[in-house]
């Protein structure tokens, strides 16, 4: 992996001791603080000693106290140095405290059987859940959907790049189509799911029954057999994020050099003959980008499912993040969602990984 | 039509030409003819929301879908928001809670775009600009563990952040939703920005400091100018993302820090509620969005196409 151009500046820096002082006293001062509120904090809900916290909220206080004069002190310490770490350390800092620390906070709740509204709290209950979720029917089913979701994603690369290729050619009036094109994806997925699966498809009023019906679908139904209403949903979700692919795609047909294309014109390549041969390969880094971004977004789905057809029927339509969402919303146990979640979390990186190596591999440059 | 293509000039054989031309036409044809069916695939539902929240019972049932042609629009669905020309004026409940949802919206979309944006700036330049080495974490490593935010599906973080939020009593807050959100879109922005920050010459950042300006001064005066195009990109792409975020929404608040599409989807169970105030609300919640992405189009596209080509 090339990295660019980078700064490269000599700074000549002399920190003084009394500096240094300052900046690891800042840190271990504040450090000091954060510990103690946490320690007192912790006593209390341990029910080891009265200190008047009604929440954690003190701690949040002292954390961020910490963090800001742990960023401080990298200028103290370091210098320049320092002030180059401070670019990265906010985000840094951020990203850490909000995903690393709720993960493995989440792997304590994953082996804890808790329900919220009951008093008696968090009780770990060992690999209940897992054996739970090994005879839990409706989670396979659930992960098996994100299998078919997934995959009805090439028909939409398909349909999108189609489109990229009609909007890059010679068309009049393309800033309209573009922004027609585009319009899907700003809308939100709930309204979405109210304007097309709660009234469009609705069975007798909707004008896709009627049309349906015109066409001679005797009883239009888009949510009644489960093939039928898994790809209903697929094509809602399809619609909304075709122009996703359809932007990537087409910002990178616009980086293929004209005189490429010229020149396998001169050569006689038309048609198909120039689009497999001397396009779509070009266009494969740019492709793969593409559906990989579009593969993690449809592992996020959910939204239109919880609000069309809640899983429906019989949980034909769910995904991975509407069954859990369903499972806290009916029985309030975190725990158990938790390890469903931490389980397809596993399953994702893994999946990830190997399509990303697979896909570097394909991209290379063969000669 | 535009001038018949520079090809027909070559071939001044009458048969082949008209051949050409025959097939030119056909081509165009199909070309605008798919093109058209696909803008009205996207705008249709669009179209039909707009017109509904101006439609009552009898025209929904007859299924009636050109306005002052087959029905005629009546304020029904906008008056039930408290919307329309005649009750804009009266006091109305409903329009006081529609009101309060969309400024926990705005508020909660753009000031986590802007947080997200300021913060994944800074680390997008740090990244495309110097070397760090953080423990065992090389520019590669740092940079790999932003994007790879980008694969965590919010349903792992949801229920151990309900919990946490209920500790810190930041349940049902916008300063909860804030956070979330900014974390959820951060990657993106880092994203856009770094290949922002690599296409600006680092001879611009060598010229200032010679003139004696420090990192963060040149930084500031110089740098950001130039990258603010690629600013406003991401700013607008978590601004769309975060407007219609949804789940943790729905899972993080319950009565004062409600968004918009939890307002819109908790109507959509209750059965009373009818379909011309359902599409008022939908294309109240829809229209800001819309609004924007035909105005700010341009910048959309920049943004989502800056990690497509490298």
């Amino acid at each position: 992996m090339s990295t660019p151009e980078q700064l490269h500046i000599v700074t000549s820096d002399s920190i003084s001791e009394g500096r240094k002082r300052a900046g690891k006293a800042l840190i271990w001062g504040s450090g000091v603080i954060l510990a103690g509120i946490a320690f007192a904090q912790l006593g209390q809900s341990l029910d080891w000693w009265e200190t008047g916290f009604t929440n954690w909220r003190p701690t949040l206080y002292a954390y961020c106290l910490w963090a800001t004069a742990f960023c401080w002190a990298q200028v103290l310490i370091r210098g320049e140095q320092g002030k180059r770490v401070l670019f990265v350390l906010p985000a840094a800092l951020f990203v850490i405290s909000l995903t690393v620390f709720p993960l493995l906070f989440g792997l304590l709740i994953a082996f804890s059987s808790w329900n919220l509204s009951n008093p008696d709290g968090r009780q770990f209950n060992g690999l209940a859940n897992v054996i739970q979720m090994w005879n839990d029917p409706f989670y396979w089913n659930a992960l098996l959907n994100m299998v078919w979701y997934t995959l009805a994603i090439f028909i939409e690369y398909a349909i999108a790049f189609g489109l990229a290729l009609l909007l890059n050619g010679e068309i009049r009036a393309r800033k309209f189509f573009r922004v027609a094109f585009l319009l899907p994806l700003m809308l939100s997925p709930v309204a979405v799911s109210w304007m097309i699966g709660k009234s469009m498809l609705e069975a007798r009023f909707g004008p896709l029954a009627r049309l349906g019906r015109w066409l001679g679908w005797d009883n239009p139904s888009f949510f009644g057999s489960p093939e039928v209403a898994k790809l209903t949903i697929m094509i809602m979700d399809a619609w909304t994020f075709i122009p996703f692919m359809m932007i990537m795609l087409l910002a990178g047909l616009q980086a293929i050099p004209k005189e490429l294309t010229e020149a396998s014109k001169v050569d006689g390549a038309t048609g198909w003959k120039s689009f497999w041969e001397i396009i779509f390969p070009l266009m494969l880094p740019v492709s793969i980008t593409a559906i990989l971004i579009r593969i993690i977004f449809k592992l996020k789905l959910a939204d239109i499912v919880i609000n069309v057809t809640s899983g429906g029927p019989g949980g034909a339509t769910d995904t991975v993040t509407s069954f859990i969402f369903r499972e806290y919303r009916d029985r309030s146990n975190v725990g158990y969602g938790t390890m469903l979640a931490m389980v397809y979390l596993v399953i994702i990186i893994v999946a990830m990984t190997f399509l990303m190596k697979f896909a570097a591999r394909w991209t290379r440059p063969q000669t | 039509m535009s001038a018949p293509m520079p090809e027909t000039a070559i071939f001044k054989d009458s048969e082949a030409d008209r051949s050409f031309r025959c097939k030119w036409f056909a081509n165009r044809l199909v070309v605008y003819g798919v093109l058209l069916l696909w803008a009205f695939i996207c705008l249709f539902p669009i179209y039909w929301t707009a017109t509904t929240s101006f439609k009552m019972a009898p025209n929904v049932m007859k299924g009636n879908l050109i306005p002052w042609v087959d029905f005629q629009p009546a304020w029904l669905g906008w008056r039930s928001l408290g919307l329309s020309p005649d009750t804009i004026g009266a006091e109305s409940t409903v329009r006081d809670e529609f009101m309060k949802r969309f400024a926990n919206s705005v508020v909660v979309s753009l000031t986590s775009s802007a947080l997200a944006v300021m913060m994944g700036s800074l680390a997008a330049y740090g990244l495309s600009r110097f070397r760090y080495k953080f423990a065992w974490m090389k520019n590669d490593d740092i940079s790999f563990f932003f994007l790879s935010q980008l694969i965590l599906p919010p349903v792992v973080l949801a229920l151990p952040f309900l919990v946490l939020y209920k500790e810190l009593a930041l349940l049902d807050t916008r300063v909860g939703l804030i956070l979330l959100y900014t974390l959820s879109v951060l990657p993106i922005v880092i994203w856009i920005m770094k290949d922002q920050f690599s296409s600006i010459p680092t001879e611009l950042e060598e010229a200032a400091m010679v003139d004696g300006l420090g990192i963060w001064g040149a930084f500031l005066t110089i740098i950001l100018p130039i990258a603010l195009p690629g600013m406003v990109a991401a700013f607008i792409l978590s601004l769309v993302l975060t407007w219609n975020e949804y789940f943790f929404a729905a899972l993080l608040t319950s009565t004062h820090a409600n968004t918009l599409p939890v307002m819109v989807a908790s109507q959509t169970g209750s059965q009373g509620i009818s379909w011309w105030s359902m599409a008022a609300l939908s294309f109240a919640a829809i229209l800001p969005l819309i609004v924007i992405g035909v105005t700010l189009e341009r910048f959309i596209i920049k943004g989502m196409a800056a990690g497509a080509v490298k």
